[in-house]
C-alpha cells in the first residue's frame, strides 16, 4: 500500500471517530433531560391551536420512533443511529409535516456557500498580508495592518456582525441587510437572481471575513518570521536567489502548510460564527434555521441540524486532511 | 598546485595570487532586551589571506567564532550581528573588491557564480517542498546563461562526473540520507565552478565512513574546478587530510596559522599544542590531559591574551596585553608572548 | 512566575496595556458591590434617559441605570468566563501533560480524542443543551458544559510543551540523578509549564466570554441574571436601536470589547515570552 493510502485510511478513521463521538454526544444531551421530550414537544405543538388528532398521533409516533421512548435504552440508541444514518429525522414540528431533512436541504446550500466564500477570502487575504508582514518587517503599512488585525481578532462574531449591521443598516444603508436574495426574483441562472444573491451575501461575508482575517494574519506573520530563519531560506539568500522567489517559493510555501492544518482545526469555530452571523443578517442558512427551531420548540429540527452540522464540518475537515499531502510532501513519509 | 602533499607558500603572497584578503575584521553581536545590553565579540580582529586554488582550514573548539567568521566573510550576517571594523576583499575576474562595498545587485551577481557556500549541518538546506532539481534551477540557472534543456544536461553531467546518481534530482530532500544530502549540496555549490567555496562543517553530522567519502568528493571537486576554499571544522583529523594551510581560532581571534604540516608538527601556540596532543593515535595509550576551565564568555572576555586563564605558560604580560600575531617561520604565524615573542621574528614585514 | 509577570509588565508594552485595560474592567466590575440598586430590580430610575448627569451611562427602557447594570453584567460575565477557564484548565492540563509525558499509545488515544473535540462544532451542541434543559439550565451547569467541551485546543498546546520538556537535557539529568517524577515536574518543569497555562487561560476566557455573549444575545441562557450578553438581549427585545436608545447597547459592547482586547494583549505578550527565540536573546542578562 502506498504511503498515501495509509495516510488516507488514518484520516478516514479519525473522521469516523469524530462523527461517532459527535452523534453520541447529541444523543446523550437529548437524553439529559428528566422531562419526556416527546410529551413536551407534543404539548408545545398542541398549544399552538388547532392541530388535528391525526397530526398529533403522527407526530407522537414519529417522535417516539425517533427517540424510542418506551423501548429499551439499547433499542432507542440503535433506532436513533439508524435514523441518522439515512438522514430521516422525521417531520418538522414548526413546518409540519415537512420533513426535517427537506428543510435542512433547502438551508444547507446557503450556509455552505456563505462559509466557503468567507473562509477562502479570509484565509487568502489574511495569510497573504500576514506573510508579507512577516517578511518585510520594516514596512509601516504592514505594521499598521498588524495592529488592526490584533484589534479585530479577539472580538467575537456577534459583535462584529452587529457593528456591520448598524453601519450598513442605519448609518449608510446601501446594501441589503437581510435575506438571501431579493424576494420576488425568479429562481434560476438569470442575471438578476445571481446579482441579488451576491448583493445579499456581501454583508454577512464581510462580517465573517473581518473576524477571520485577524487570526490568519497574526498566525502567518509569526510563522513566516520563523521560517525566515530556517536553513533553507538562509541558504537561498547566500546563493543570491532573487528575493521575490525566496518569498514565494521558499517562505510562503513552507509557512502555508501549518496554516492549512490550522484551517482544518478552526472550521468548527468558523461554523459557530457563521450560525450567529446568519441570525443577525437573516440569512436563510441552517444557522437561522437552528435559532428559529429552538424558539419554536422544534425538537426534531434541532437534533437534525446538530447532527448535520457535525457531519458537514467533519467532512470538510476530512477533505482538507486528504488534500494536505499535496501541499507538503513530507507528510507521506509516516 | 600539485596533487599530493600540500606545499607551503612564500610570504607575502603576490597580489594577483591572492583571492581573499581579510584585514582586522571585527564582528560583534549587539543586543538590548528587557533592559539588558549585551555585546558579544564573536570575531575580534582577524586577518588572513587565501591564495588561488588553496584549501585553508579553520580550526578551533565550538563557539570560538569560526562559523561567525566565515559568515562575516561571506557577508551573510544579520542584526544583531554587525561588522564593527576591518575589511574583506575578494579578487574575482581580475578585480579586487571589498564585499561590503558591493551593491545588492553586484552582490547577487557574485553569489554562487564566484562565491559559493556549503552550509553547516546540511540537514535542512534544501527547500523541503520542492524537488532537488528546483534547487539547482533556483541557485545556478540565473548565472549560467544557458537555455533550460542545456542547463539541465550540464547539471546531470556535473553530477555524473562527481559520481552522483542524476536520479537524485527527482527526489525530495527528506527522502535522501544525510550523506546524500551533503553530496548534493557539494554538487550544488560547485556546479557554477566558483572561484571560492566556503565549507562550514561539511562532515560534522555524518558518521565516519560517510565522512571519508564526502571529504574525498570535496577534495576531488575542488581540484577539478580549481577553486579556493575555506574549510571550517573542529576536527583536526579532517584538516590534516585535506587542508593546505590551517588557522587556529580561539575566542574570536586567530592564535596560529601556517602550512598544515608545520602547524601540526611544530605547533607554537600552547592551545594548538594541546589540540594536537589530544588527537588519538593508534597504539598510543598515554592518558590525555584536558585543559582546565572553559572557553571565555565573549561578552566579557579576559583582558590581555584570551587564553591566559587556561594556559600553563601564562606570565604577567599575558594577563595585561594581547600578543600580536607574528611570523615565527616561513608562512607560519603565532600569537604568544612566551613561545613567539615579538623581538624574535626574522621575516620581513608583519602579516597583513 | 511572579517575577515573569513583573518583568513582562515592566518591559513589554503589550502586557502593560493589556494589564491596564483588564484591570480597569475588573475595577469597574468591583464597583457592582457598592451599587445602590439590586440588579434584578426594574423601574428604579426614569427610563430611556440619554447619558448625562447624574446617570452617566444613561438609563434603559426597563428603568435601570446602565452604569450599575453594566457593572453587574461585567462582573457576572467575567466570573463566568473565569469559572469556565479554571474548570477546563483541569482537563486541559491533565490531558496535555499526561499525553506529552507518557507518549506512545496513551498519547495517540488522547490526541485522537482531543482532535475530535477540536473539530466538532460546539455551538449546535450547546444550543441543543439549552433546548433540552430550558428553564432548568443554570449558569454553573452551562459553565460545566462549556468547560467539558472546550479544553481540546489548549490541551494540545500544553502537550507540545510537555513533549519538548521530556526530551530536554536537564530532564534526563534529573532522572539519572534519581529525582522522583513528581519532583522533576514541580521543580524543573513548572517554570516552563506555567506560562503556557497562563496563555491558554487568557485565550479560554476570551472564548468562553464570547460564547456566553452569543448565547445570551439569542436568549439561550438564564436571562434574569445580568450579564453582558443578557443586557444586549434585553436591549434588542426592547428594540433599543430603533427607538434610539443606543447607549443601552453601546456601553456593554464597548466594555466587553475592551475586556477582549485586554485579555488578548496579555495572552500575546505571554506567548512572545514563551517563544524560545526571544528567551535566548534574554538569557545573557545575568550579572557577571
Amino acid at each position: 500500500m502506498t504511503p498515501y493510502a495509509i495516510y488516507a485510511l488514518k484520516r478516514l478513521g479519525q473522521f469516523a471517530l469524530v462523527v461517532f463521538i459527535g452523534i453520541n454526544l447529541t444523543y446523550l444531551i437529548t437524553h439529559a433531560t428528566p422531562i419526556d421530550p416527546v410529551e413536551q414537544t407534543v404539548a408545545a405543538a398542541t398549544s399552538f391551536g388547532s392541530t388535528s388528532p391525526e397530526a398529533i398521533a403522527m407526530l407522537r409516533d414519529s417522535l417516539r420512533a425517533l427517540y424510542g421512548v418506551g423501548d429499551s435504552p439499547w433499542t432507542q440508541y440503535l433506532v436513533f443511529w439508524k435514523r441518522v444514518a439515512v438522514g430521516d429525522f422525521g417531520p418538522s414540528l414548526s413546518a409540519f409535516p415537512t420533513p426535517v431533512a427537506t428543510l435542512i436541504g433547502r438551508a444547507l446550500p446557503w450556509t455552505v456557500g456563505l462559509l466557503s466564500v468567507s473562509t477562502i477570502l479570509a484565509f487568502l487575504i489574511g495569510n497573504l498580508l500576514g506573510g508579507l508582514a512577516g517578511y518585510y518587517r520594516e514596512s509601516r503599512a504592514l505594521k499598521l495592518a498588524g495592529i488592526v488585525a490584533m484589534a479585530l481578532h479577539p472580538i467575537p462574531y456577534y459583535i462584529v456582525a452587529f457593528a456591520v449591521l448598524i453601519v450598513f443598516g442605519y448609518l449608510w444603508p446601501v446594501l441589503p441587510i437581510s435575506g438571501g436574495y431579493r424576494i420576488n426574483t425568479a429562481w434560476g441562472f438569470n442575471r438578476d437572481f445571481i446579482l441579488s444573491i451576491a448583493s445579499h451575501a456581501i454583508l454577512p461575508v464581510t462580517s465573517l471575513v473581518l473576524v477571520g482575517i485577524g487570526g490568519w494574519f497574526l498566525g502567518m506573520r509569526s510563522l513566516v518570521s520563523n521560517v525566515v530563519t530556517e536553513d533553507y531560506v538562509t541558504y537561498a539568500e547566500l546563493a543570491g536567489v532573487k528575493r521575490s522567489r525566496i518569498l514565494w517559493s521558499y517562505v510562503m510555501r513552507n509557512a502555508l502548510s501549518p496554516q492549512v492544518t490550522a484551517l482544518a482545526m478552526s472550521l468548527g469555530s468558523i461554523f459557530n460564527g457563521a450560525i450567529i452571523t446568519e441570525q443577525v443578517f437573516g440569512y436563510p442558512g441552517i444557522g437561522s434555521l437552528l435559532i428559529a427551531a429552538v424558539h419554536a420548540g422544534d425538537y426534531s429540527l434541532v437534533i437534525g441540524i446538530a447532527s448535520v452540522s457535525i457531519l458537514a464540518v467533519s467532512a470538510a475537515v476530512l477533505i482538507i486532511d486528504l488534500t494536505y499531502p499535496l501541499l507538503d510532501p513530507r507528510v507521506q513519509v509516516t | 598546485m600539485s596533487a599530493g602533499a600540500p606545499q607551503p607558500h612564500a610570504v607575502p603572497q603576490a597580489q594577483d595570487e591572492r583571492v581573499l584578503a581579510v584585514s582586522d575584521l571585527r564582528a560583534w553581536y549587539q543586543t538590548r532586551h528587557f533592559g539588558v545590553s549585551r555585546e558579544v565579540r564573536a570575531v575580534d580582529g582577524v586577518s588572513l589571506q587565501v591564495a588561488r586554488g588553496e584549501i585553508y582550514g579553520l580550526a578551533g573548539e565550538s563557539s570560538c567564532g569560526k562559523s561567525t567568521l566565515v559568515k562575516t566573510i561571506a557577508r551573510a550576517i544579520r542584526p544583531p550581528l554587525h561588522v564593527v571594523g576591518g575589511t574583506v576583499r575578494f579578487r574575482f575576474a581580475g578585480r579586487e573588491r571589498d564585499i561590503y562595498a558591493l551593491s545588492q545587485a553586484e552582490l547577487a551577481r557574485m553569489r554562487w557564480r564566484h562565491l559559493s557556500y556549503i552550509l553547516q549541518g546540511s540537514m535542512n538546506v534544501l527547500n523541503p517542498v520542492r524537488r532537488v532539481r528546483q534547487s539547482f534551477v533556483d541557485f545556478a540557472y540565473p548565472h549560467l546563461d544557458q537555455p533550460m534543456p542545456e542547463f539541465l544536461a550540464l547539471v546531470e553531467a556535473h553530477l555524473a562526473r562527481i559520481r552522483l546518481d542524476p536520479a537524485v534530482l527527482d527526489s525530495y530532500p527528506h527522502a535522501l540520507s544525510g550523506g546524500m544530502r551533503q553530496r548534493v549540496t557539494i554538487a550544488l555549490a560547485s556546479v557554477c565552478r566558483p572561484d571560492f567555496i566556503i565549507a562550514d562543517e561539511p562532515t560534522t553530522a555524518l558518521d565516519v565512513v560517510v565522512q571519508k567519502d564526502v571529504l574525498g568528493m570535496l577534495r576531488a571537486v575542488q581540484r577539478e574546478i580549481r577553486s579556493s576554499m575555506i574549510l571550517v571544522t573542529h576536527d583536526i583529523g579532517v584538516h590534516a587530510h585535506v587542508a593546505d594551510r590551517i588557522g587556529i581560532m580561539y575566542a574570536g581571534r586567530l592564535v596560529e596559522e601556517g602550512p598544515t604540516r608545520d602547524v601540526l608538527r611544530k605547533a607554537r601556540h600552547p592551545y594548538t599544542a594541546h589540540l594536537v596532543a589530544s588527537l588519538p593515535r593508534i597504539g598510543d595509550d598515554t592518558p590525555k590531559q584536558s585543559l582546565e576551565g572553559a572557553p571565555p564568555n565573549l561578552a566579557d572576555p579576559p583582558p590581555g591574551c584570551r587564553f591566559h586563564p587556561r594556559c600553563p605558560l601564562a606570565t604577567d604580560i599575558c594577563r595585561k596585553e594581547a600578543p600580536p600575531l607574528i611570523d615565527v617561520a616561513a608562512a607560519h604565524r603565532a600569537a604568544c608572548w612566551v613561545t613567539a615573542p615579538p623581538a624574535q621574528h626574522a621575516a620581513p614585514g608583519a602579516a597583513a | 512566575m511572579l517575577t515573569v509577570l513583573r518583568d513582562l509588565f515592566r518591559y513589554r508594552f503589550e502586557f502593560r496595556l493589556g494589564a491596564i485595560l483588564t484591570g480597569c474592567i475588573v475595577a469597574f466590575a468591583a464597583l457592582s458591590f457598592v451599587s445602590p440598586y439590586p440588579p434584578q430590580d426594574q423601574f428604579v430610575v426614569p427610563p430611556d434617559l440619554p447619558p448625562s448627569s447624574p446617570y452617566w451611562f444613561g438609563t434603559t427602557s426597563r428603568g435601570q441605570e446602565v452604569f450599575w447594570q453594566l457593572s453587574f453584567a461585567i462582573r457576572n460575565t467575567m466570573l463566568f468566563g473565569f469559572a469556565v477557564a479554571i474548570l477546563s484548565r483541569l482537563i486541559a492540563v491533565a490531558v496535555g501533560l499526561w499525553s506529552g509525558y507518557r507518549g506512545g499509545l496513551a498519547d495517540r488515544v488522547l490526541m485522537s480524542l482531543n482532535d475530535t473535540f477540536i473539530v466538532i462544532p460546539l455551538f449546535p451542541l450547546l444550543v441543543l443543551f439549552y433546548f433540552v434543559l430550558r428553564d432548568n439550565m443554570s449558569w454553573p451547569l452551562l459553565a460545566l458544559a462549556m468547560a467539558s467541551l472546550g479544553w481540546a485546543y489548549d490541551a494540545r498546546l500544553i502537550r507540545a510543551v510537555a513533549l519538548s520538556l521530556k526530551t530536554r537535557e536537564f530532564t534526563q539529568q534529573g532522572v539519572f540523578s534519581g529525582m522522583r517524577a513528581s519532583e522533576i515536574v514541580t521543580q524543573e518543569h513548572l517554570p516552563y509549564v506555567l506560562p503556557i497555562v497562563f496563555y491558554t487561560t487568557m485565550n479560554n476566557m476570551t472564548w468562553s466570554i464570547g460564547l456566553e455573549v452569543t448565547l445570551s444575545v439569542l436568549g439561550f441562557t438564564n436571562i434574569d441574571t445580568p450579564t453582558v450578553g443578557v443586557m444586549i438581549y434585553w436591549a434588542n427585545q426592547h428594540t433599543a436601536l430603533v427607538a434610539g436608545i443606543w447607549w443601552w447597547i453601546a456601553f456593554p459592547v464597548l466594555f466587553v470589547v475592551i475586556l477582549f482586547i485586554g485579555l488578548f494583549l496579555l495572552a500575546v505578550a505571554m506567548n512572545e515570552y514563551i517563544d524560545p527565540r526571544s528567551r535566548l536573546a534574554r538569557m545573557g542578562g545575568a550579572t557577571p
